[in-house]
């Protein structure tokens, strides 16, 4: 069993696991930390952008003037930004059976594995995840296309000049392999591919793996796998959640009792408490809107925001902000907004009981009807008219590099008054923050992680107890700013296997059964005998069925009855078919109770006489030796086939057949 | 032999009261506890007392499974759980745990409140019994305990119907509940995949119809509710709050819509509104197209249908209500029915299926005369007509779904005796299964006859597979030998020589030793090699070797040539062999007894 690590992004994983003739790929994370070497796509004309200086190096040799812009010290590419994709060398792509998707932070790069390697296989994903995947690529999509660049930078891309720029460009690996967004086309064709699972929902893969998805708390939808056989089990943990969000709380049992857990998307935030953020999030929003300027939450279109809306919906009154407009702006607002009302079954206790009533699970419903919170899909249109300020306006991408964030940032960025609260986690928000340099606009940092931290996931394998712990490397050391945080990283006996990108681990496991059916007809057949007290035995001789990797015994047929006309003279000479062995023997033969058998048939005449090992028998009437010992018996007999066969059933009495 | 047993404690042979035990592997299930609406005394509600005599049946049951909200399949829930006795677990989907308290409060208010019976299930008892609810979904496997699984498809008939998959080691049962093959306005069709249950048990309200398209049935309806209106008739859709309504609702709104018609629809009782919440909120239960439209519009959102007052019947002038109950047996639309019943523009429109004993199924058997309570009659005027939109699947349907679940047995219930026959000699005769028809009480047994699971060892296995090659030949079967392990549960089944290390026994050689004279005129060494030869030329596909250390080797047995002391041209040929060999030993030496052959060099 084997498994190659295409990404080397922790909580945007994406393996390769080799099972049992089985080729299943976990997860498919799109890297999208890359856009952050990119200029931001504003949507309306940046006189501050265009204006920025071209990239010089020192010695004036390198003047890539239509690639390299330089803002407050940093080199960004003038181009449409491009993502980091999962390795596709490692393995040959066309030969991936299946796709597990565990939350659909983590399909983002499906479209290029699937359009693109050959790929014929089927993915598997909860609904929720299909469905608000969709909108985020959908999303994505929209964000790139809305505003098209007419060239791509590449030069810079060139070994010798990207020696020469200055870090994090200089640093960047892999660049030739960094990919513009996917079309629309694509997005469809590839979620054409998705089957729907439900959780603990049993799905064979070609009779030979059983995978299984697991809620895991962490989003609408989002799970964890099971791949196993009858007798082997892996378990793979991707991004999961103890906390009491919106999901559906985690499934820890069904974990148990696996050869190896794969551990995966562990929270980035380590040292930062939700609960904390949340409250901090809430009340420099209120102090910001008090004092007369705007806030603005940079954010996915699903996930989070929902929390933070349900959060806000409880603060608003107290904090006398009702009549503050909350803006939502993305191209996908409207749906995600709809959707996550109709994922019932998804989600936690309370939320589900409230669909009883009949009530929408989330207060976002009532925060629409009121018109506090208002939808819309971008900055043009409605909204333009619409709008008053000071506001809360929640919009994409987090990364500002792209989506109607950049107009806010430039529009707010100049003003002391204004507030930008980075929520997400997925991206630094210094580097974030870095072409919109120089800054007046206030920045707070509460980013909201509600996966497990490394207190939580400790405990999580005390319980789940595995043989073997596989893990992105960067969780066997502490992280790099914290390095005296040895309580930051997993310590587990024996230690986890650490992975990279591109490496391909060998996962300590033996196979040493597999599952078999009995058909009743041979079942009934067999004749067990106990050997000890409590384990029986019984020999089998059998046919076996292999189809579809299941494999069945069945009796074995008897040869069809000669045909009664044609004369068989010859039968003695024709030699036996059957290459068949008889069974191994065991036991041993007792001298007194097999003198005794002899006698009962008529040999009498039997000098016993003692050896080193145990007796030599001579039957003097007919000329025979037997000689006994503890394990073995040899029969020398001549001439006097019936004699011979009688002592062998006679010796065979006395031993146990395998 | 493992059996499966079935018996219906009702719908056995009839339609109401669906309840149906099954003891497959030991384990006991309640399918459905539902009640009759053709009966207002004790057959109201399935007979508990089959089960246990002495009280309480959560010794008796491991679980019960409700397959949707309908009250012929849930109504006696409450008085089974918490009058009878049952504590365990009572699994359903989330729409039908939403919307199944409902309507046994509804009923319930109806049978007390109404019509003043005591000895009836409280509002608490409801609440109480909807604890023990574990919702289920679709195509999860649930572990009902170490053996019993249970598995949801969906069924199409209302929101939230099911079919369950139930299933003890290698033993299973489908219990179909309600269902529909055909995707309606606003449900998908049923599907399951190829399951291969024992039993499949399967509804067959309409097992001897096949029904024409749905848009025929659909324009047909369209037309008689606008001929009656022009000519300025009352029209009474007399339905069950959810399922039909819902379809027949987006029907005439869009009908509404399109025509530019004035005369308003109703729909009564306060359930409606909450009703289309529960439909925009389970959204995922609809149909592919609903669905993937519910963001622009939701279907749900209804412009023409207002709520209905019951002063508004005394209105003049067309008009449209949709009434609950479906059947007439007793509220609403009975009421309405009674006010306008004396007229013959006004028009009832049946969509679905009536229990025998209400008025509606009389009105539908052409009666004109009913008497009603206190001894009064009413005299039936208006006009009556039937349109089958009730969502079950037809025989053709049905068929269907035997084909997608290929089941070793089959079970009819709920449908009538008469009808199950018919359907019971087509199936028999297409798919050459037994097809079984109890009555209430009676049980049906059949034997399965599971394979024995059993751990092979991979070494095994794998030695086998390579043996037999790729593709095996029917003509000449490979036998495989092994031993199988019986210990504590475990079955393994190894090769011998592991068995014997496994279990620390030492393996016991018996091997024989024959003498066999022969007269060659030859040296030893020329014998021996004729014995090759002629060994080589009578035994084809063995191996056969001429050592040099002056033996012959055939697999494993030993041939020796020695002189015999007296006469050189007697020689003494010394045959060894254990007794794995023993077939083709006992075999040789008989053979050579013969003497060679002369032809041989």
């Amino acid at each position: 069993m084997k498994l190659y690590c295409l990404s080397g992004h922790p909580t945007l994983p994406c393996n390769v696991l080799k099972f049992k003739s089985t080729t299943i790929m976990l997860d498919c994370g799109l890297d999208t930390t890359s856009v952050l070497n990119f200029l931001p796509l504003p949507l309306v004309h940046s006189p501050r952008l265009s204006k920025l200086p071209s990239w010089v190096s020192k010695d004036g040799t390198i003047n890539l003037e239509k690639e390299l812009k330089e803002c407050a010290g940093r080199v960004f590419v003038d181009s449409q930004p491009e993502f980091c994709l999962p390795e596709r060398e490692l393995l040959d792509l066309s030969t991936v059976d299946v796709i597990l998707v565990s939350n659909y932070h983590c399909m983002m790069a499906l479209p290029y594995i699937t359009e693109h390697t050959g790929f014929t296989g089927t993915v598997y994903a909860t609904e929720p995840t299909l469905q608000i995947g969709r909108l985020l690529m959908e999303e994505l999509v929209n964000f790139m296309e809305r505003v098209p660049k007419a060239h791509s930078a590449t030069c810079w891309k060139t070994k010798e000049i990207q020696r020469m720029l200055p870090g994090p460009l200089k640093d960047a690996v892999d660049v030739w392999a960094w990919k513009r967004s996917y079309s629309i086309q694509e997005v469809n064709s590839a979620l054409s591919k998705v089957q729907l699972v439900g959780y603990s929902q049993k799905v064979e893969l070609f009779g030979a793996v059983q995978v299984s998805p697991l809620s895991s708390g962490y989003s609408l939808g989002s799970s964890n796998w099971i791949i196993q056989s009858h007798h082997e089990k892996v378990s793979y943990v991707s991004g999961s959640s103890l906390l009491t969000t919106h999901p559906q709380p985690m499934d820890q049992s069904s974990l148990k009792n696996c050869d190896v857990l794969i551990l995966t998307g562990l929270t980035q935030m380590p040292t930062a408490n939700p609960d904390g953020m949340l409250g901090e999030f809430c009340s420099n929003l209120a102090m910001t809107i008090r004092a007369g300027g705007n806030v603005l939450v940079p954010c996915y279109s699903s996930g989070v925001i929902y929390d933070l809306l349900e959060c806000l919906y409880q603060f608003i009154d107290s904090a006398n902000l009702g009549t503050t407009p909350f803006y939502f702006i993305s191209p996908v607002a409207n749906s995600s907004l709809e959707f996550s009302q109709i994922f019932a079954e998804w989600l936690c206790h309370n939320k589900q009981s409230k669909v009883y009533l009949p009530e929408p699970p989330f207060p976002h419903a009532e925060l629409i009807q009121t018109n506090k919170l208002k939808h819309y899909s971008s900055i043009h249109g409605d909204f333009s008219s619409e709008f008053r300020q000071p506001c809360v306006v929640f919009t994409g991408h987090p990364s500002l590099r792209f989506g109607d964030v950049v107009h806010f940032m430039e529009l707010w960025g100049k003003s002391s008054l204004n507030t930008i609260i980075f929520t997400e986690p997925d991206f630094s928000y210094l580097d974030a923050l870095a072409p919109y340099q120089p800054l007046a606009m206030k920045c707070v940092y509460c980013p909201i992680d509600t996966r497990l931290n490394f207190h939580q996931v400790s405990k999580l394998l005390k319980e789940v107890q595995p043989l073997h712990v596989v893990c992105p490397e960067q969780y066997t050391q502490p992280p790099l700013t914290q390095s005296h945080r040895s309580d930051l990283m997993l310590e587990l006996q024996p230690p986890p296997m650490p992975y990279r990108r591109c490496s391909v681990l060998n996962l300590p496991f033996r196979r040493r059964y597999e599952r078999v059916y009995i058909l009743p007809e041979l079942a009934n057949s067999l004749v067990p005998s106990e050997i000890k007290p409590g384990v029986s035995l019984a020999t089998v001789s059998a046919v076996l069925h292999s189809k579809d990797n299941k494999h069945t015994l069945q009796s074995v047929p008897k040869p069809p009855p000669a045909p009664p006309n044609k004369k068989r003279k010859r039968v003695l000479e024709e030699p036996p078919v059957l290459l068949a062995p008889k069974p191994l023997l065991s036991g041993a033969v007792p001298l007194e109770a097999f003198l005794a058998t002899l006698q009962k048939h008529g040999i009498t005449e039997v000098k016993v006489e003692e050896t080193a090992d145990g007796h030599i028998l001579h039957l003097q009437a007919e000329d025979t030796l037997i000689q006994l010992e503890e394990d073995g018996t040899h029969i020398v007999c001549d001439n006097n086939e019936p004699l011979r066969t009688t002592l062998r059933d006679l010796v065979l009495r006395f031993l146990q057949k395998l | 032999m493992p059996e499966i047993k079935v018996t219906p404690l009702g719908a056995g042979q009839d339609v109401g009261r669906s309840c149906i035990l099954v003891s497959i592997g030991g384990k006991n299930i309640m399918l459905d506890c539902g009640m009759h609406m053709g009966y207002n005394d004790d057959r109201r509600f399935p007979d508990f007392s089959y089960i246990t005599q002495n009280g309480r049946l959560t010794d008796f049951l491991d679980c019960v499974i409700i397959s949707h909200f309908h009250l012929d399949h849930c109504g006696a829930l409450p008085f089974m759980s918490e009058m009878v006795g049952y504590d365990g677990p009572i699994y359903m989907t989330h729409p039908t745990k939403a919307i199944c308290p409902i309507l046994l409060e509804d009923f319930r208010k109806i049978t007390v409140d109404k019509k003043g019976e005591t000895n009836f299930f409280t509002s608490q008892m409801i609440k109480d019994c909807m604890k023990k609810v574990v919702p289920l979904n679709l195509h999860q496997t649930v572990q009902v305990d170490d053996e019993l699984e249970i598995k949801a498809y969906y069924a199409g008939h209302v929101l939230g119907a099911a079919m369950v998959h139930i299933k003890v080691g290698l033993e299973s049962v489908v219990y179909t509940g309600d269902y529909n093959m055909t995707p309606d306005r606003h449900l998908g069709a049923a599907w399951i995949d190829k399951c291969r249950p024992d039993m499949l048990i399967s509804e067959s309200t309409y097992a001897t119809t096949i029904r024409d398209s749905k848009r025929c049935r659909e324009r047909d309806f369209l037309k008689k509710v606008h001929e009656s209106i022009e000519r300025g008739g009352k029209v009474l859709i007399p339905v069950f709050a959810l399922g039909r309504a819902q379809e027949l609702c987006i029907l005439l709104e869009t009908f509404w819509e399109r025509m530019n018609l004035k005369a308003p629809i109703y729909f009564s009782t306060g359930l409606t509104e909450k009703a289309n919440h529960y439909y925009k909120l389970f959204i995922t239960w609809t149909n592919q197209k609903i669905r993937k439209t519910f963001v622009q519009r939701n279907m749900f959102e209804f412009k023409h249908i207002k709520p209905f007052d019951r002063s508004y019947a005394d209105n003049p002038g067309p008009m449209v209500v949709f009434a609950t109950p479906g059947m007439l047996h007793a509220g609403q639309s009975l009421q309405i029915f009674k006010k306008w019943a004396g007229h013959e523009k006004n028009m009832v429109i049946m969509p679905g299926y009536c229990v025998q004993g209400t008025i509606g199924h009389k009105i539908l058997n052409g009666q004109r005369k009913l008497e009603m309570e206190g001894r009064s009659t009413l005299e039936v005027k208006l006009q009556v007509e039937y349109m089958s939109f009730s969502a079950h699947a037809d025989a053709k349907g049905i068929m269907q779904l035997i084909r997608m679940a290929e089941p070793r047995n089959m079970l009819l219930v709920h449908g009538e005796a008469v009808k199950m026959e018919f359907l019971k000699g087509k199936i028999e005769q297409e798919f050459s299964i037994d097809c079984h028809l109890p009555a209430n009480g009676e049980t049906v047994t059949v034997t399965t006859n599971p394979s024995v699971p059993v751990d092979i060892s991979l070494n095994l296995l794998k030695r086998e597979m390579a043996l037999g090659g790729p593709l095996p030949d029917p003509k000449k079967p490979r036998t495989m030998h092994g031993t199988l392990i019986m210990k504590e549960n475990s079955l393994k089944l190894v090769s011998s020589e592991q068995a014997l290390k496994e279990l620390g026994l030492n393996e016991h050689q018996l091997r024989f030793t024959c003498r066999v004279q022969l007269q060659d005129p030859h040296s030893d060494s020329d014998t021996l090699h004729r014995i090759y030869a002629h060994l080589k030329s009578v035994l084809k596909g063995y191996t056969i070797q001429h050592l040099p250390d002056g033996t012959v080797m055939v697999e494993s047995i030993v041939i020796k040539v020695s002189s015999s002391a007296e006469d050189a041209n007697t020689k003494v040929l010394l045959l060894s062999w254990s007794y794995q060999d023993e077939d083709l030993g006992s075999f040789l030496s008989t053979l050579l007894k013969k003497g060679l052959p002369s032809g041989i060099c």
